[in-house]
């Protein structure tokens, strides 16, 4: 197995080399206890398949997305400028990012600030580096294993993107069960629209646990995820129906870096 | 000169009606101006293209296949007998009777068949429609917000429309019966009529009077009642039957995802930004009175069109995560409020001789409320839902933004959650510096 090497581009351009991709970590990504072994799965995998990437590191901010869904259009629009301002400067033309609210911001809102990008969420790259057998996964690993995916809204509905996930899925030979509302009816984890970072409002049930319920009616044993935010809200559903034992919560990152045949 | 007497009555109250119907487009088209203005005339083909598709093509009525295909029904009846309806409009000029069927021939029975083929489907369908509302209680239709006007409004909307129907359906029935009796009245014989002939019992012991009575008494209420009912639309949800083309003609063409980037804050963040930039030679920016919406001045003609075209089916609202879970916010609610205060605008200004005068109310506040504005995970699930192209969701984070940059009146923790943004570029307070530290744990 190879070693991972992680560089920032600053880095690599003092070297004279210019990496193709631009790994955009996120907030979560970088600071998030769980959402870190994401990062790093993710990160794992492009050293395995070559990609030639590199990182910001303490260059990337926030994309201001929560800023922005808050209402906050100010602190957006100061936070993409001058992320806008970096990514220029390094002549940025590929991102690819495992969180869904950088992946759309980056992608929708940016061009008209001057920043325009060819974006990526991880799921689509993941599945074009397997169609270009840069990376090659075992079929046995979660072989039987039910699993059920997760639609991030913000990759979902918000950008119309519902198949690279699955066909990545689908690559391990896992049988794939869906839920009661999936896809275009898919259900939000209640994180999104900078909900993760408040308590909800009153009502009588958390969206979390709503949504926890509609996957564990599908009988799974993985319930895969594609944003660190859907993660940590279902993962906080298994908690509290006491299922953290029999059901586990992974990005397709993780199936596909547990899987692979590195 | 008393022949003529009834033309010149049916010429009266069409004209009326219509000149009354117009006056109330007008006011809606004015409504609807009080809007920001937003430039939708991009992308023709496409927009034409989504029309055709899902007002014309009811593309997305088929997501709930049963009751899908019954509003087909009612919409291809709605359609259809609009034709039928030029024959009685030129006949109400004219006096004439079943003036179209001389010149079309063999193809008029089809026609008359085809509408009472319809009319009854339509009936059906209403029926159905009605036990959903009424017998099953389809929990969408019974939500807080749907009580008073909005619940009769449902309601009279299929009454008038199976009365309708069944005013037709005897017209035609006793038109049938003295085509078949009234020898003496030389009664013009035409049209096939496959389901008004089983009324002709009801009218087996009556006089041709009688039943000339009855076929011109239903021929008037038809025909009254349909100029009634287009006038009712400017007060009820039904007007989607006119304005689901326009909404969805204008409807955003971009990835639900992309939420607007306020101009006026780029300006100035720019400014900000740049310390080369002489706030006092730089081009005078237009004046930006307000950031965000507090009332439907601030939002734009499309989301005031939206309010207007907003049927009330509840479908985004029983999609909605927050209202599923038993929050205050329903999608359905923000609409019916900007229609709501936005109407209370309009007769402001009616009464104001063409000004709108203060009154101390905003759409904000007094319509919806901070909680409601909260509760929203901006997922989506609202603006996919609406069959005709509404987007709740704009609303929704445009009042936030007032919240927000006019107010500051975020949840102290979204409060925080800024500062951090702001502070070290993160929403949680950690250092921009370790944002590589993951590294070292691998």
């Amino acid at each position: 197995m190879k070693k991972i090497e992680i560089h920032t581009f600053s880095e690599l351009l003092s070297l004279g080399k210019t990496p193709e991709i631009l790994f955009w970590v996120g907030c979560a990504g970088s600071f998030d206890e769980r959402a870190k072994k994401i990062t790093k799965a993710f990160a794992n995998i492009l050293n395995q398949a070559n990609v030639s990437f590199a990182v910001l590191g303490s260059e990337e901010g926030c994309t201001g997305d929560p800023a922005k869904r808050a209402g906050n259009e100010f602190l957006f629009q100061m936070q993409a400028l001058s992320n806008i301002e970096i990514l220029n400067g390094y002549n940025i033309k590929k991102i690819v990012t495992t969180c869904p609210h950088c992946f759309n911001t980056l992608k929708n809102e940016y061009p008209e600030l001057g920043g325009e990008y060819e974006v990526m969420h991880h799921t689509q790259f993941l599945k074009s580096l397997l169609n270009e057998g840069r990376l090659k996964v075992s079929r046995g690993a979660f072989k039987g294993k039910r699993i059920t995916f997760h639609d991030p809204c913000y990759l979902g509905r918000a950008n119309n993107i519902y198949e690279a996930p699955r066909d990545v899925l689908e690559k391990l030979d896992v049988e794939l069960s869906e839920m009661k509302s999936c896809k275009q009816k898919g259900l939000c984890c209640g994180a999104g629209g900078a909900q993760m970072f408040k308590d909800a409002e009153p009502g009588n049930q958390e969206i979390n646990i709503k949504r926890t319920e509609e996957a564990l009616d599908t009988k799974p044993d993985i319930i895969a995820a594609g944003c660190p935010f859907c993660n940590t809200m279902l993962t906080d559903g298994i908690k509290n129906k006491k299922r953290e034992k029999s059901v586990q919560v992974l990005d397709i990152a993780e199936l596909i870096n547990q899987a692979s045949e590195l | 000169m008393i022949s003529i007497l009834p033309n010149i009555l049916f010429s009266l109250i069409f004209i009326f009606a219509i000149f009354y119907f117009l006056r109330n487009v007008k006011k809606i088209y004015r409504n609807i101006n009080l809007g920001i203005k937003e430039d939708r005339s991009d992308n023709k083909k496409q927009r034409w293209v989504q029309m055709l598709r899902i007002a014309f093509g009811q593309s997305k009525m088929i997501d709930k296949p049963i009751v899908g295909i019954l509003h087909i029904v009612v919409y291809i009846g709605f359609l259809v007998i609009n034709i039928e309806l030029l024959e009685i409009v030129v006949d109400g000029f004219l006096g004439t009777h079943r003036v179209f069927a001389p010149f079309l021939g063999s193809f008029y029975n089809f026609l008359i068949a085809f509408f009472e083929f319809f009319a009854l489907l339509v009936i059906i369908s209403i029926i159905f429609f009605w036990s959903r509302r009424n017998i099953l209680k389809i929990k969408r239709f019974w939500n807080t917000e749907m009580k008073g006007w909005p619940k009769s409004d449902a309601d009279n909307i299929l009454y008038i429309e199976v009365l309708l129907m069944l005013l037709f359906l005897t017209m035609n029935g006793a038109d049938l019966w003295l085509q078949n009796n009234a020898y003496q009245l030389n009664y013009v014989t035409a049209g096939s009529f496959p389901v008004s002939q089983f009324l002709i019992p009801l009218f087996e012991n009556l006089s041709v009077n009688t039943v000339f009575i009855i076929e011109r008494t239903a021929w008037w209420l038809h025909i009254i009642g349909i100029l009634f009912f287009l006038n009712y639309l400017y007060y009820s949800k039904h007007l989607h039957i006119l304005l689901a083309f326009p909404n969805t003609y204008f409807a955003n063409l971009n990835f639900k995802g992309k939420f607007s980037n306020l101009k006026s804050v780029t300006n100035e963040v720019k400014m900000m930004m740049d310390p080369s930039i002489d706030p006092f030679s730089a081009p005078v920016i237009e004046e930006v009175s307000k950031f965000g919406a507090s009332d439907v001045f601030d939002l734009s003609w499309i989301q005031l069109l939206n309010a207007y075209t907003c049927t009330e089916c509840g479908r985004c609202t029983s999609e909605c995560p927050a209202s599923q879970t038993g929050k205050k916010l329903s999608p359905r609610k923000i609409m019916m409020d900007t229609r709501d205060r936005l109407e209370e605008v309009g007769k402001n200004i009616d009464k104001n001789n063409g000004e709108f005068k203060p009154d101390g109310k905003q759409l904000l506040e007094n319509h919806i409320s901070n909680e409601e504005l909260w509760a929203c995970t901006s997922c989506n699930a609202c603006v996919e839902a609406c069959p005709i192209g509404i987007d709740p969701l704009s609303i929704i984070i445009d009042m936030r933004r007032y919240l927000v940059m006019e107010k500051s009146a975020a949840p102290s923790e979204l409060n925080n959650m800024m500062t951090n943004i702001e502070n070290n570029g993160a929403p949680w307070p950690f250092n921009q510096m370790d944002k590589l530290n993951w590294k070292n744990e691998l």
